[in-house]
């Protein structure tokens, strides 16, 4: 087999894992648009400081330190203690359920019937807000997540390639576990949203909020209840993407990388999401590998942007997303 | 004559279209011009120029231009950065190839050549819309400011990749470059500014400004009473472009003297003007002054306050800062989502009353 196929689909396997990752965030923005029509810029900050929150807690670091200390001149930086991850990953869910209601509470409340614009950018002003809190909160340095899953290359891929074609591909271990782990999530969403009552009036919800509402559905609830799911799914998506480069603020720049996906595969499609991270992520490779010598590295900055943009001009409602009928 | 009018006393279509309707409105801004043109000239000094004023002045006109497209015409865009940036390195390009040409029409050329690139990326629109459109224009943001740093063309093939402008005269005073007085900065970027806000407001209140707004408030609508959403969203596209061009081109050439497309240009600068037209009103060209001194001047008096009087480190000042922006825009789309325009409306309304109000 020649040699340059060999790398292509490398890159493409590469592109596979990668694409589960970028699935990951975009899974939250489909939840929260799906249930509230917000779509919520935020999603990568959340995972941001989800991951940091994690980190914080499990090397026991005192919140807040750096304020404390500039305001009284204290000298305070850890409790002293670490927590173990399986106390510190529900410590974390819980901090994120807090920030679900605080948002409900002093942000969606006020904004409801707002258009949808707007709405956008309150989440952006949310975006901007957690970061500062999340770097006062815990610092702002790069931080090294480990919550016990595996790294590096992946013995038992390396070998089966290499007994087929000759060549072991190169395949990282925690890649592999963000795809399974990707799996459960989505199984375990789809069940919760068709089988239990809470899922079903979350899809009540976003089908129709009046209808819902007349029905007895709370909708602040509802709200509640997404935001929390969706800080939830961020959280996972953070420890993936901490795990795999620090936790540092470039995290939250993937949720920009999760707007193409969203496009690719619809705004309200769960499948969807995960199909359009896999095509952005193996494209992006794929487009790298080939365009690489022509016209320089470095495409997979906007890469997924365009394919975005020319997708959108043949059809504006995605892969799966629902049919867009205006009216005046 | 403090303030005046409570009713309608208008009996001519010239009275009826007068940007300031209110003669005691009409000499403060008179009064403003003369201060801007005559009285801070001869004050200012490089601190005040470098840390509030020329960056006021500079951001003031990206806004106007945003506010164009997002406030008229109701396109929003998070390519600002790289319009920018279009801007600075269409100026680079021209100044460096064409060293005779005066930098007031290389600054006007570069505005010209981004509204070509603010067309192309426009095209888009007029298929999509909303938060579709905005994954749009960041694909111009990424695309635009990868080119600029990876394709050497673009930076001359110097070896660091920067940017950095060359000395240019105008009337004999040198305002690019390192001998640039604090004086010639402010009145060129003044200069380009007046004219700016000159030209926004009187496009924004013709023919083509009412089309923008027809659009922006509902497209369809507007299509059945003949307005050609073609021309009115391209239009829309070319004169904010034009205006964030020359604004970035300002920026680099002016303002920051050398420049790196990644660092200057970045996401980062697209949310700030972003904000700008936001807290400071969408849809009014006030707006755009207000929202631009309100995000310039407040990290400015944040630091004093924090680093400078209380003595704090810089980095939990610059988080704080994010933190408060952040909060700013939440609370201003949930008071106001009109912003400190709507605000400085209504301070007006009840001026109109005073002292007996009804």
């Amino acid at each position: 087999m020649p040699d340059n196929l060999l790398f292509a689909m490398e890159a493409t396997l590469n592109g596979l894992t990668a694409g589960v990752m970028y699935a990951l965030v975009a899974l939250g923005f489909v939840l929260i648009f799906k249930a509230s029509g917000i779509f919520n810029f935020a999603q990568g900050v959340m995972a941001l400081f989800a991951a940091l929150t994690l980190v914080g807690l499990q090397s026991g670091q005192v919140p807040f330190a750096h304020l404390i200390n500039a305001i009284f001149g204290t000298r305070i930086h850890h409790f002293g203690w670490n927590m173990p991850t399986l106390l510190a990953i529900p410590a974390t869910v819980l901090v994120m359920i807090g920030l679900a209601i605080l948002v409900e509470r002093f942000i969606l409340k006020h904004l409801v019937n707002q258009e949808p614009i707007i709405l956008f950018m309150a989440t952006i002003g949310l975006a901007y807000l957690l970061e500062g809190v999340g770097d006062i909160m815990w610092g702002a340095e790069v931080k090294a997540l480990d919550v016990g899953l595996p790294k590096g290359m992946s013995g038992a891929v390396d070998d089966l390639t290499f007994g087929w074609f000759g060549y072991g591909f190169y395949i990282d271990r925690l890649e592999l576990w963000a795809a399974g782990i990707a799996a459960i999530l989505v199984a375990s969403l789809t069940i919760f949203s068709q089988y239990t009552k809470q899922g079903r009036a979350l899809r009540a919800v976003a089908d129709d909020h009046q209808a819902a509402l007349s029905v007895g559905i709370s909708l602040r609830f509802i709200w509640v209840l997404t935001w929390s799911i969706a800080g939830i799914v961020a959280l996972v998506a953070g420890i993936m993407w901490g795990s795999k480069s620090g936790v540092q603020f470039s995290l939250s720049l993937i949720a920009l990388k999760a707007l193409p996906v969203l496009i690719l595969g619809g705004f309200t499609s769960i499948p969807g999401a995960i199909v359009g991270g896999l095509i952005i992520g193996v494209g992006e490779k794929l487009f790298d590998f080939y365009m690489q010598p022509i016209i320089g590295g470095a495409t997979e900055n906007w890469f997924a942007y365009m394919l975005a943009l020319v997708f959108l001009l043949f059809r504006p409602q995605g892969l799966f997303g629902e049919r867009i009928i205006e009216r005046v | 004559m403090l303030y005046r009018e409570a009713g309608d006393f208008k009996t001519s279509y010239v009275a009826d279209s007068q940007t300031f309707p209110i003669k005691f409105d009409r000499f403060g801004y008179y009064a403003i011009l003369a201060i801007a043109f005559l009285g801070i000239p001869l004050v200012i000094n490089d601190y005040w120029a470098n840390s509030i004023v020329v960056p006021f002045l500079i951001y003031t006109i990206a806004a106007l231009g945003l506010n164009i497209l997002i406030g008229y015409c109701g396109q929003l865009s998070l390519g600002t950065g790289a319009f920018m940036a279009v801007g600075a390195y269409g100026s680079y390009k021209l100044m460096t190839a064409f060293p005779e040409l005066n930098i007031i029409f290389v600054i006007i050329a570069a505005g010209v050549i981004t509204a070509g690139v603010g067309v192309l990326f426009g095209l888009p629109s007029l298929r999509i819309k909303g938060f579709y459109l905005a994954v749009a224009t960041l694909a111009a943001q990424f695309f635009l400011i990868w080119l600029f740093t990876r394709q050497a063309w673009f930076y001359n093939y110097s070896p660091t990749g920067m940017i950095s402008a060359p000395t240019r005269e105008v009337f004999g005073f040198p305002v690019t470059g390192p001998r640039a007085s604090a004086v010639s900065m402010y009145m060129i970027c003044l200069c380009f500014l007046v004219a700016s806000a000159w030209l926004a407001r009187n496009l924004t209140r013709g023919t083509l400004g009412r089309q923008w707004m027809a659009i922006r408030d509902m497209d369809i609508a507007a299509e059945i009473i003949g307005v050609n959403p073609l021309m009115a969203k391209l239009t829309a596209f070319a004169v904010s472009s034009f205006l964030i061009g020359i604004s970035g081109a300002l920026l680099f050439t002016v303002y920051l003297g050398a420049a790196e497309a990644g660092e200057a240009f970045g996401i980062d600068k697209s949310f700030l003007v972003l904000f700008m037209v936001i807290i400071g009103g969408l849809g009014s060209i006030f707006g755009a002054f207000a929202g631009a001194a309100f995000l310039i001047v407040g990290p400015v008096m944040l630091k004093l306050l924090l680093v400078n009087t209380l003595g704090w480190p810089t980095d939990l000042a610059a988080h704080l800062e994010i933190m408060i922006i952040g909060a700013l825009i939440l609370v201003f789309l949930i008071v106001e989502p009109h912003g400190i325009a709507a605000l400085w409306r209504t301070i007006k309304e009840k001026l109109r009353l005073w002292p007996f109000p009804y």
